[in-house]
């Protein structure tokens, strides 16, 4: 149900209006960050206010709503932000990748291969991403402004010289149709494959930078690297411990203070789907070996 | 004289129509040449289609100055009706613009007349709004560019008839540049400026 005091997916129509005037001209100039008014949210900053009222711009009685944290349905940030647009748009909201309309995320991108029908909203918490090599606004805006990305490759190439190999594992920068160098919020390298040439619409949101940018669908979208260091994803070597998957983002989990760990996906959709379907990990949850002991 | 109460009515669901309308839009910018279609309706004052209606209302307010083409601003209706429901001011100077209307795409000005946005901000142009004949029969274009899945065709009835070879400045300014959006009655297409159109003749 709609909560009675606020409007439609909680924004005022007037802020609607600025955010869905910005994200026109954002589709318009694939990977620009177009300044807008952002709002205060009734969430910190940090916790995706970029995202929410992108969400909330674009968001309609009939989509339906999904929210992930570093991939999972179940944390906080991602249940809460669910439940704010359950409550204020009144929306059906899923877990399940394929059947969301809307998916808002906070660094990663799903497993699960999206499709026309989507728009996929990211939280964003620095969209600049030139601002950790040249701190002044008025500088990245002129480097942008003539495409002047030799910083950026310098700061690539200083890995290299340092570590023997391009070390930025996150937020690892793009090229978007051959002209803006643009920040991919902090995913892993490992998602930068999917950004381009992807079917469904990309949004992207920083409530507390007040910029929203955008890669329109079948765009090309390149990982900035060298010819002889090209860009390589990165995934840690081993199948999930639940589903086994060999092909899904790992996270590491920690299982007790004596070096005991577990990989699992942390695309937790994909991995329930994939448990679902009968692919059991070298970890999986003691009551299906129960369930498979008490046959024997 | 027109009183307030004789101006043809806004949106009956002020906030699911412009939504709605929004996303159709939307669509219709992340997927240039596609045919959208706008379902809220709502009342159209003079020339103005029902689509360009829907748009004024989603996308305007007094934020958003509007140009306004010889054919929409000599009609006190339109004028009236725009200011009833958007409360966007109206100016001469097409090139402070957010948005313009064009009624009669003969008299289109020359597109440098309108913002074309800084290197700096290409964000700052204006959305050129063109009104046309048809969006499904007609001369066929063939377009390239950000969401299109390789080449889309494109069949539409427009004036000025070299308008895409008018479009082509949008090339060479990038990033600055104009995002057109064509409607027909329910129909939009838009055209945003990385968008490259290729005429393929009848």
């Amino acid at each position: 149900m709609n909560a009675p005091a606020y409007n439609f997916a909680y924004l005022d129509e007037q802020t609607k209006r600025m955010i869905r005037r910005a994200i026109l001209k954002a589709i318009a100039i694939p990977g620009y960050q177009v300044p807008f008014a952002s709002r205060e949210m009734p969430m910190p900053y940090g916790w995706g206010t970029g995202g929410v009222q992108v969400t909330a711009a674009i968001l309609g009685p009939q989509d339906v709503l999904k929210v992930i944290d570093q991939g999972s349905d179940d944390t906080t940030n991602a249940i809460s932000i669910r439940k704010f647009f359950a409550k204020t748009a009144g929306v059906a909201t899923t877990t399940a990748t394929e059947d969301a309309t809307v998916i808002q995320t906070r660094h990663r991108i799903p497993e699960t291969s999206l499709h026309a029908n989507q728009v996929l909203v990211y939280q964003v918490p620095i969209p600049e991403p030139l601002r950790f090599l040249e701190p002044r606004e008025t500088e990245t805006r002129r480097m942008h402004a003539l495409a002047e990305y030799g910083l950026m490759h310098v700061k690539l190439y200083e890995d290299i010289a340092r570590f023997g190999h391009i070390a930025t594992a996150y937020a690892y920068p793009v090229k978007v149709n051959a002209r803006y160098v643009m920040d991919p919020s902090p995913t892993p390298k490992f998602d930068n494959p999917k950004m381009d040439n992807s079917p469904a619409l990309q949004l992207f949101g920083a409530g507390r930078e007040k910029r929203i940018y955008a890669i329109p669908p079948y765009t090309k979208v390149v990982s900035l690297d060298f010819e002889d260091h090209p860009f390589e994803p990165y995934r840690f070597n081993a199948p999930c411990a639940l589903c086994a998957a060999e092909d899904s983002y790992l996270d590491e989990i920690v299982t007790d203070d004596k070096g005991g760990r577990m990989f699992v996906c942390s695309d937790t959709d994909y991995c329930e789907g994939r448990q679902a379907a009968g692919h059991h990990g070298s970890l999986s949850a003691a009551p299906y070996k129960e369930k498979a002991g008490s046959h024997g | 004289m027109t009183t307030i109460a004789e101006l043809p009515p806004g949106f009956v669901d002020k906030v699911l129509s412009a939504q709605s309308t929004f996303r159709s839009v939307m669509d219709a910018m992340a997927r240039p040449g596609s045919v959208q279609r706008i379902v809220p309706m709502a009342g159209t004052a003079g020339r103005m289609m029902r689509g360009t209606a829907a748009i004024a209302l989603t996308l305007f307010d007094h934020d958003t100055p509007l140009w306004l083409d010889a054919r929409m601003s000599e009609s006190s209706d339109v004028t009236k009706w725009l200011k009833f429901h958007t409360g966007a001011p109206v100016v001469q100077d097409a090139s402070i613009a957010s948005f313009a209307l064009i009624s009669d795409g003969a008299a289109l000005p020359s597109l440098e007349r309108f913002a074309l946005g800084t290197n700096e901000y290409p964000d700052r142009s204006t959305t050129v709004i063109i009104q046309v004949d048809s969006l499904d029969t007609g001369r066929s274009f063939e377009l390239r560019g950000p969401g299109i899945d390789g080449v889309t065709m494109l069949q539409a009835s427009i004036k000025p008839f070299d308008l895409f070879e008018r479009l082509r400045i949008n090339e060479t300014l990038f990033p600055r540049g104009i995002d057109l959006v064509l409607v027909a009655d329910d129909a939009v297409v838009a055209i945003p400026r990385t968008t490259r159109v290729e005429s393929k003749g009848s």
